[in-house]
């Protein structure tokens, strides 16, 4: 670079400071290369298949895509297709939010609450409770006994159940009838809940300092609330982060629930989510493009409730 | 003194704790306790029910006359089958044992020095993986076929086992894990000579066993469930969950096989909680670590 005006010494310094800052990354490189070595092959499988795919993702909803053609660039068309031409992604958004505000809070108290209660059982019952509270969330797809329950005859467990007690003379159509598939998806979701966050509750209850409750007895602690609030709570603010993120995430990614109980694509949309909507493009119209389009709204949506809720959690016992 | 005598006093009942308080509390628990367990139970005498009590209106919660009928059926049915049903379960162990395995080792290796130590990239790196517990593997979903063809792993293990090495959530449980463990042990075995592997293989990883079986029980029922997603077509390459949907999906005529199905694919991920828990649950007990 040749420059024949004082200004040349300001791009002197900036290459003085790149290159130390060069020499400063090559060292640490070097000092701590067993560090990087141990690290390498998680982070090698997760950059390949976490990372860049949410980069590909990204540039690809920028672009008209159908497997078959070159991608074309098409600008933000996807995106203002998506929020000013799909009333279908609209009712997704809007069902998505109506779960995510439902069974995110909820299940989520219901994790820490049932921890905590558990957590006063001798062992054995303590290890029997959260067997029962946990074994739904693992046991694969048992969930499709709710069908069952649900079934729109009267052989279903529930209409058969109000039949025979005289509240309803004929059955109803749980899984077809629009005024109900949301809340039924939204129990079956509740039930699932109760997985890593519960366990990590479960674990990080048992860590807790015993001295810390003793010593806070002395100060002047003399109810469980009290106990809760000041001692338990920023006791275990690592899991209650973590749980968050856990619960939120899940919340706002049902598909699969609601994909195996009302269908796809459910009566009227009643139970399409942003997932669903995305792989009604992804997977069936093989629009790609449009389809990394939903993705990367739904990626964006994620990431911002997390981030806004950790600010909330930071604060609690404070 | 009189508040240390009134502590103590009030620790030989138990701490903080009323007796209604309590009983409420409980009662909460049972309630829902029963929500939770009801359907588990309905799944399981499910199974054992003949034809005619599968049908039978009212629907029965409880089965009467408990037969192995159904699980006779599904035997005689999966012997009928192109495929033999060891070769699904072959498949299913193949998956589940060398993805699991694979999981902790991997995780926790690239765990321990995010834990212990500051250097050049290293909040970086774990702020990243920290961002993809935000989002759900549908983000990626499109892509990530995409990036398995590229490498030719299409209709192959490979393209189940490979990514679930490395799910975000073990890298993360592991380094809170770890964090625990006092930087004195660590120096201490440096000074005894050891380098960063035998720390990581024999300082660390002994110290963090209760993280193996949290990871442990995280990893398996996802892979033991997997029906091999959108990469596996062959047959002889699909796995017992496929295969055992594949019969359920034959309707009413295959409703007592279903719910034989339905238990079998249950039982295996609740029995290794059950074994694995009471482990969880005694070395959490001992590793109280002060520092």
């Amino acid at each position: 670079m040749k420059a024949e005006t004082p200004g040349q010494v300001v791009p002197g310094v900036i290459q003085a400071k790149k290159t130390y800052r060069l020499a400063f990354i090559a060292q640490e490189l070097r000092k701590n290369k067993h560090y990087y070595l141990l690290m390498s092959p998680y982070m090698l499988i997760f950059f390949t298949f976490t990372v860049v795919p949410v980069v590909i993702s990204l540039l690809l909803s920028f672009f008209y895509f159908n497997m078959l053609e070159f991608p074309r660039f098409v600008g933000w068309q996807n995106y203002s297709r998506l929020f000013l031409n799909d009333d279908v992604f609209m009712i997704a958004v809007k069902n998505t939010f109506m779960f995510a505000v439902i069974t995110g809070p909820i299940s989520y108290i219901a994790c820490f609450l049932f921890a905590w209660i558990i957590n006063e059982l001798s062992p054995k019952v303590r290890a029997f409770m959260t067997l029962v509270f946990y074994a739904p969330s693992i046991s694969g797809n048992v969930f499709f006994i709710w069908l069952i329950v649900f079934s729109g005859d009267s052989y279903g467990y529930l209409n058969g159940f109000l039949m025979r007690f005289g509240f309803i003379l004929e059955p109803i159509q749980w899984l077809t009838d629009e005024k109900y598939i949301l809340s039924i998806v939204i129990i079956v979701q509740l039930w699932l809940s109760l997985g890593t966050s519960f366990l990590a509750f479960i674990a990080g209850l048992q860590t807790i300092d015993k001295t810390l409750i003793e010593a806070g007895a002395v100060d002047g602690i003399n109810n469980r609330w009290q106990e809760l609030w000041f001692i338990t709570l920023p006791s275990m603010r690592p899991q209650l982060m973590f749980g968050a993120v856990m619960q939120i995430t899940g919340s706002l990614a049902v598909a699969d629930i609601a994909t195996a109980l009302a269908g796809f694509p459910s009566v009227n949309y009643a139970a399409h989510t942003i997932v669903t909507h995305l792989m009604d493009f992804g997977t069936i119209r093989f629009e790609m493009g449009y389809a990394s389009a939903i993705a990367t709204v739904l990626f964006l949506i994620m990431i911002g409730t997390n981030k806004i809720t950790q600010r909330l959690l930071r604060k609690v016992g404070e | 003194m009189a508040m240390r005598m009134l502590a103590a006093f009030r620790m030989q009942r138990k701490l903080n704790r009323s007796f209604t308080v309590s009983f409420l509390l409980f009662a909460l628990l049972a309630a829902f306790g029963a929500f939770m367990a009801l359907p588990l139970i309905y799944a399981v005498s499910n199974a054992f029910k003949p034809l005619d009590e599968l049908f039978i209106f009212p629907p029965r919660f409880l089965v009467n006359n408990p037969t192995l009928d159904n699980f006779f059926d599904l035997f005689a049915l999966m012997g009928n089958s192109w495929v033999p049903l060891s070769r699904y379960i072959a498949n299913t162990l193949l998956i589940t044992i060398i993805g699991t395995a694979g999981h902790i080792l991997l995780a926790s290796a690239a765990a321990y020095p995010l834990a212990k130590y500051r250097f050049w990239g290293s909040r970086t790196l774990f702020s990243i993986v920290v961002l993809s517990l935000m989002f759900s593997g549908h983000v990626t979903a499109i892509p990530n076929y995409m990036v398995m063809s590229w490498l030719g792993w299409i209709n192959t293990h490979a393209s189940i086992i490979v990514p679930s090495l490395a799910f975000p959530l073990g890298l993360f449980l592991m380094k809170q894990f770890m964090e625990q463990i006092p930087d004195a042990l660590l120096e201490a075995a440096k000074i005894d000579g050891a380098n960063e592997y035998r720390i990581y293989w024999s300082i660390v990883m002994p110290n963090v066993k209760p993280a193996w079986l949290t990871l442990m029980i995280l990893q398996f029922p996802a892979l033991w469930g997997t029906d091999g997603g959108n990469f596996i077509y062959s047959e002889n390459l699909k796995t017992l969950h496929y295969a055992l949907g594949q019969i359920s999906a034959g309707g009413i005529a295959r409703a007592g096989v279903g719910a034989a199905v339905a238990l079998i694919l249950m039982i295996v991920p609740i029995t290794l909680f059950i074994i694995s828990q009471s482990s969880v649950i005694q070395t959490m007990a001992t590793s109280g670590m002060k520092d």
